[in-house]
């Protein structure tokens, strides 16, 4: 790993202070995506920002027909915290299956977001659940955040604050995970709320994206097999050593079953 | 060099570290505690696994700046007294080892389960110790291992 200057950050504005001031700065919240990345020579930062210790940005809690959750709440305390249990079950559930123990107990939703790993499992429940992302300058809605592989809508300079997720009626993740990583090979969340029902693909393509077909079939039909019949083509899916990208569109249609089952 | 400050194993420690120091790096090599392995360096193994602020975490794929002011338990660390730490003695009575190197971080991740499920079914012990690779045992005398330790510690 190449040599770094280290900050620890004690509020919003001091951590895009520190940032803006570097001259190649980047957060750094769980590091379990980082870390490696840093190990691998990837990255080369010349300062890296701890964000991990700021107050404001931990937590979950409602508001009104919302359920916020501050960006460097971990993937453990999504999957334990009672109020994600109670109001977003799907999202929680989602959450109990990210990687293994020890990533859930460092790992974040902001920096899986940001990170926008085209296999992680976030996404899939940011777009269907049809969250905004709130950084320390702007709003932005799912479907706008995830740009491309490892790409998003942030500057290099901006910090995801939390994520505000709609509370919908029902909803559910399924995830077809690699049996190395247990990231997906294939997730699909779904949700419902009154007849505005959302598909959600990860793992597939080369980021997130929606099914509009199933979400018309699910909108009349909520079940299972609301979806035989529909099957999505392969032509700009992902292949690789573990599954090749026919595969992969097969798995959306059984993920998607799964999900609505489980809703 | 910045300097943290730091409980390791209930000792007070402050040491200056380049900010690029893991905190594996600097449980082996500045405070010789060798009981924490590394089996893989990329995240993968738990090998590493050490509890801060009592929860399981890899070493490896921490920053030890990043545990500056927290309190870190290692596999030196468990037993209390000249006593073994109950998993580490359910570990010993259910053979749940035979290198041992994936052995500090099974015990540690294991007792970091029972903190959080006192009495998990046979699938949680499984899923639970996803992040810890065994390459001797096929895992069956680590899962005996933890749920005897749990009956024993609920009684
Ligand atoms: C063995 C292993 C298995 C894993 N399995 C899965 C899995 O099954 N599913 C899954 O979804 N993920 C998985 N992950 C990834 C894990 O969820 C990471 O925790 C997550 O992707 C990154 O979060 P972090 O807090 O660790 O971010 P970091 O590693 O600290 O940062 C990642 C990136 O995001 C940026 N960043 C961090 N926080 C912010 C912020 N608030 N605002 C702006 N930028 C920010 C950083 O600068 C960096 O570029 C796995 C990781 C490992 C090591
Ligand atoms: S050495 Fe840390 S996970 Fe393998
Ligand atoms: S006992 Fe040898 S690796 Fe587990």
């Amino acid at each position: 790993m190449k040599e770094f200057h280290f900050h620890r950050a004690s509020s919003v504005a001091d951590a895009v202070a520190a940032v803006k001031g570097a001259s190649a700065g980047k957060f750094l919240a769980g590091g379990q995506s980082l870390l490696p990345v840093l190990k691998l020579e990837m990255a080369e930062p010349s300062d890296l920002v701890s964000i991990s210790r700021i107050k404001e940005l931990r937590g979950v809690c409602v508001d009104g027909n919302k359920l916020l959750i501050g960006a460097v709440t971990t993937h453990a305390e999504v999957a334990a915290s009672s109020e994600v249990k109670k109001h977003i079950p799907g999202l929680a559930a989602l959450a109990e299956h990210i990687g293994d123990a020890q990533v859930r107990n460092r790992g974040t939703i902001g920096g899986s977001v940001a990170h926008a790993d085209p296999a992680a499992d976030y996404p899939a429940a940011l777009v269907a659940l049809g969250a905004t992302i709130k950084t320390d300058r702007r709003a932005i809605a799912a479907e706008d955040f995830f740009t491309g592989l490892f790409e998003t809508a942030l500057e290099p300079d901006e910090l995801v604050v939390a994520v505000h997720f709609p509370i919908p009626e029902k909803s559910a993740y399924a995830k077809f995970a690699s049996h190395a990583s247990k990231y997906a090979l294939c997730g699909v969340m779904v949700s419902k709320t009154g007849s505005d029902v959302r598909v959600a693909v990860t793992g597939a393509g080369q980021k997130v994206f929606r099914v509009p077909e199933m979400e018309k079939a699910l909108a009349a039909r909520f079940e299972p097999s609301a979806l035989d019949g529909i099957s999505i083509s392969a032509d700009d899916l992902l292949s690789d050593g573990q599954a090749s990208a026919e595969y992969r569109a097969h798995l959306v249609t059984v993920m998607a079953k799964r999900a609505v089952a489980a809703a | 060099m910045p300097a943290i400050s730091l409980k390791v194993n209930q000792r007070a420690v402050t040491a200056e570290v380049e900010p690029r120091t893991l905190l594996v790096e600097f449980l082996r090599e500045h405070l010789s505690l060798t009981g924490v392995h590394v089996g893989c360096d990329t995240s993968q193994c738990g090998a590493c696994t050490v509890f801060v602020d009592g929860v399981s975490v890899k070493s490896c794929t921490m920053l030890a700046m990043e545990a500056d002011g927290a309190e870190v338990t290692t596999i030196e660390g468990l037993a209390q007294g000249g006593k073994l730490h109950p998993m580490q003695q359910a570990f010993h009575e259910h053979h749940g080892l035979q290198c041992g190197f994936c052995t500090p971080g099974m015990v540690i991740s294991s007792a970091d389960l029972l903190k959080r499920n006192p009495r998990p079914t046979e699938g949680q012990v499984r899923e639970w110790l996803e992040g810890n690779i065994c390459r001797c045992t096929g895992y069956h005398n680590i899962v005996k291992a933890v749920l005897a330790c749990a009956e024993g510690s609920a009684k």
